[in-house]
């Protein structure tokens, strides 16, 4: 009755069934976009995309969301020239000190330096926005179930409140942040940027390239982390089959 | 079955040795390769990482530094002592006889323009940070620098003339990269 | 000198050194002559696997340990730094967060394989009771590296598992307050967990060198789980078991892999990518999958104390195993009725970990509360009554060499076994 096989299928069964995601069964939603060029075995970020999205946060997101894990020497990563960089980064100014007279004094930022935070504290930042802290968006495609996913479809998901549905003062309805309120209001819509590569800025392309730039920011990695992989794969593979061959050729004479 | 001839068998052992060592060593090849490779992999993280290699070179603006003036910057954990030096300074780094000096070396060689003087704040003794930098600082003997540590002079060129130090203030890799911009490293 | 060729065997400098401090005759009787059942199976291959897991942890924990900073604010950021700006440090960082997953899959099969074969019984009690102790030092210092970048389930994970230790009564506070260095979980707390993560891997070590030494007084186990009774049962460690582990290893190395550059985050938690904060509980606190099972079990029990006590009775009964299950069979393979058991208690044990992972209300505490007493009744009624009741089976091969005779020629007949 309960041969071997059929417990092997039962536990198969068990262990797909489990479900790492944090939704509560009953607000379940599919999250939209699943085709990103990243994902996969052969995933490589689309670097146009990159500096696109890059401008989306620089022009968009600034304003309210840090970036502090990433220093501006990075943005090399999407693309961009160390000149660029320098000329970017110089237009952000640093806090550095003491100076010889025991002052704290201004400079512009460096390339060297980390991305500068649009407040100086997390009190600050919760001041400037109802109590709400606009989190640090370094990591954010990594801190979230569903990452690249879920960030896009959060951007595309802000709707009108549904009849009867309890607002809570200076909120907004979005259909994929838990608890179907956020408290920012929807960051962006068709043409509030202007890409320099001719790209049409529409709310959707806005959405996919800003999204594209965060999943770089959390994982910069990503390209030589699935190029060696695939390389270490193949090496052990190869390797793995050689072994196997081995083991057989000093069995082969045991009984 | 048993009257295989020994010969056959023992050519065929032979020939399967061979293929079966080729085997072996091909394997163990491939395998010690790997862990080579992976194993460099995790002793370079020991190496310098990006965040110290972007800290690696420094710029200064030496547009504020006015003549006899000096400024110190850190560069690589390390003071360096940049002075822009007065007419007479350099004349007296430039007419010194190099045959009677400690550490042999020009002022010529040591700087890549004779107004400003670049070396490494650190005592080729043992390691001090000398004094001469800050006005009321004692310069020493030869109006370079003075290390309070052992006694060492320094002269104008930041050479030693005087003390146990055995070589010159080291001068560090650096160029101009316009005429009021140093890059350090 | 006269005295060294009385006593060499060997030559040169191997022979001096052997003669001196005996590691190259330790390591031929070891690892090399060491007489070695001649039907084990790939279940055997998860020791040396386990071995090799332990090495890769302490190599690329040593390195991890090089370019972090144990103090809450700097923890997170210094992860974040060896994660871009080290050389290969993202990898070295996957390698070690995937490996601790992977060294607790090889040790659970390990384990298991132990349960079914009988491993556990005369005359390896104490190998056995040795492997439980190293479980237990692989659970606390897992828990406490998961503490480390201090991320919201590092902190979340830390405060419910040592708020555990209140349930004591009396002196449980005074327990708490002891562990954490003071009123919550904070800086002393992570400076000492950092501290302990680095030593309780060395303890292991020795627990494994002992755990080794009592593996050679008998050999190991074999799927039979008949003893060894002539030369004809073994083969030499050398080169037949070396060069299968290899090919273990192979396996393992590409499962590794495929973790480590594909999927490096999908057995951990993203709340941990969020900075710990101590004013905000994340919605659903889980541990790491490795510890589900036990929490399961200590969220279903209504009793806080009794929880916690059930909790570390899982682990700790599987010391008495070698008294509980005293059936003179070894292997489940001769044991159909322990089998079925067996078989039922694995997957128990998965439901389990289901179940730890799901939030404590619903029909998963009714379901929590099943799998925990069927996880007991195992070993504390089924495995005894089994020891008295189970009749000895037929099939029962005579010895290791005609079974394997036998399997080569048969699979069915059972006329070459003997009682």
């Amino acid at each position: 009755m309960l041969n071997k096989l059929s417990i092997k299928i039962i536990m198969i069964f068990l262990l797909l069934g489990i479900d790492n995601s944090s939704q509560s069964a009953s607000e379940k939603i599919e999250l939209i976009e699943q085709n990103w060029p990243f994902n996969g075995v052969f995933g490589r970020f689309d670097k146009s995309s990159l500096q696109r999205g890059y401008l989306v946060y620089k022009e968009v997101c600034a304003s309210c969301h840090g970036l502090k894990h990433v220093s501006y020497r990075d943005l090399t990563g999407i693309g961009l020239t160390k000149d660029e960089i320098k000329s970017i980064a110089g237009e952000y100014i640093v806090m550095d000190g003491p100076n010889d007279e025991g002052e704290m004094f201004e400079r512009e930022a460096k390339p060297s330096d980390k991305f500068v935070n649009p407040y100086e504290n997390d009190n600050q930042a919760r001041l400037a926005n109802n109590g709400a802290y606009p989190p640090d968006l370094s990591l954010m495609v990594k801190a979230r179930a569903g990452g690249a996913d879920y960030l896009f479809s959060l951007l595309n998901g802000y709707k009108d409140f549904p009849e009867g549905f309890e607002a809570s003062d200076g909120m907004y309805y979005n259909e994929y942040y838990p608890g179907k309120q956020i408290a920012m209001p929807s960051p962006i819509m068709d043409d509030i940027v202007e890409y320099n590569d001719g790209t049409d800025a529409t709310h959707v392309q806005i959405a996919r390239d800003v999204t594209s730039f965060l999943a770089w920011t959390a994982e910069p990695e990503l390209e030589e982390r699935k190029s060696l992989g695939v390389k270490t794969i193949f090496f052990l593979i190869l390797l793995t089959i050689m072994l196997l061959g081995v083991q057989r050729k000093v069995w082969k004479d045991v009984n | 079955m048993d009257k295989i001839d020994s010969k056959d068998k023992k050519i065929e052992s032979s020939v399967d040795e061979d293929k079966r060592d080729f085997l072996f060593v091909t394997t163990a090849g491939l395998a010690i390769a790997g862990g080579g490779v992976t194993l460099w992999s995790l002793i370079d993280t020991m190496n310098p990482s990006k965040d110290v290699l972007a800290l690696a070179s420094t710029e200064v603006d030496l547009s504020p530094i006015e003549e006899g003036q000096s400024l110190t910057v850190m560069w690589r954990g390390k003071p360096i002592f940049i002075r822009h030096r007065t007419k007479e300074e350099i004349d007296d780094a430039s007419d010194t006889d190099i045959t009677n000096l400690i550490h042999k070396a020009t002022d010529e060689s040591r700087v890549k323009n004779p107004k400003w003087l670049v070396v490494v704040g650190v005592c080729t003794h043992l390691g001090c940070v000398p004094l001469g930098q800050k006005i009321g600082d004692s310069k020493g003997d030869f109006n370079g620098w003075f290390c309070p540590c052992h006694g060492s002079h320094y002269d104008t060129s930041g050479r030693i003339r005087k003390g146990p130090a055995p070589l010159n203030l080291e001068v560090p890799p650096y160029e101009f990269v316009s005429d009021d911009i140093i890059r350090i490293g | 000198m006269k005295k060294n060729n009385e006593n060499q065997e060997q030559k040169g400098v191997t022979g001096w050194i052997d003669t001196r401090l005996p590691i190259f005759t330790f390591m031929n009787h070891n690892l090399r002559d060491y007489p070695t059942p001649k039907n084990l199976n790939y279940f055997w291959n998860f020791g040396s696997l386990a071995g090799i897991t332990l090495v890769i942890m302490i190599v690329t924990g040593i390195l991890l340990a090089m370019q972090y900073t144990a103090n809450t604010d700097l923890a997170f950021e210094s992860v974040e730094r060896i994660m871009r700006d080290v050389n290969n440090g993202w990898l070295l960082r996957y390698i070690h967060m995937n490996g601790a997953s992977m060294f607790f899959i090889i040790v659970f099969i390990h384990i298991f394989r132990g349960l079914y074969y009988g491993s556990y019984k005369y005359p390896r009690e104490i190998l056995w009771m040795l492997g439980v102790v190293i479980l237990l030092l692989m659970m606390a210092t897992a828990f406490m590296g998961y503490v480390l970048p201090w991320g919201q389930m590092s902190f979340w994970g830390a405060t419910v598992i040592t708020n555990l230790f209140s349930a004591f009564p009396i002196v449980g506070d005074y327990i708490v307050t002891f562990l954490w260095g003071g009123f919550s979980v904070d800086n002393p707390t992570l400076s000492r967990f950092f501290v302990l993560h680095y030593l309780l891997p060395f303890a292991i070590v020795g627990v494994v060198a002992l755990h080794l030494v009592a593996l050679q007084q008998f050999g190991s186990n074999n799927p039979t789980g008949v003893d060894v009774k002539s030369e004809n049962d073994t083969i030499p460690f050398h080169p037949y078991y070396t060069v299968k582990d290899y090919f273990g290893l192979g396996v393992f190395l590409i499962v590794f892999a495929g973790l480590v550059f594909f999927a490096p985050n999908f057995l951990g938690h993203p709340d941990n990518y969020i900075p710990a904060n101590p004013l905000q509980t994340p919605a659903h606190i889980v541990p790491e999958w490795y510890f589900l099972p036990f929490y399961a079990i200590l969220r279903a029990v209504p009793d806080k104390l009794m929880g916690v006590l059930l909790m570390f009775a899982a682990v700790l009964v599987l010391f008495f195993l070698p008294w509980l299950d005293r059936h003179k069979v070894r292997s489940a393979n001769f044991r159909p009725f322990y089998k079925q058991f067996f078989w039922l208690f694995a997957i128990d044990c998965i439901i389990l970990g289901w179940v730890g992972a799901m939030p404590a209300e619903g029909i998963y505490v009714l379901i929590a509360r099943i799998a925990t007493a069927y996880y007991f009744s195992f070993f504390l009624i089924i495995m005894p009554l089994l020891s008295k009741f189970e009749k000895v089976s037929d099939h029962l091969p005579s010895s290791i060499s005609s079974a394997v005779l036998s399997k080569k020629f048969d699979n069915n007949t059972t006329e070459s076994y003997v009682k």
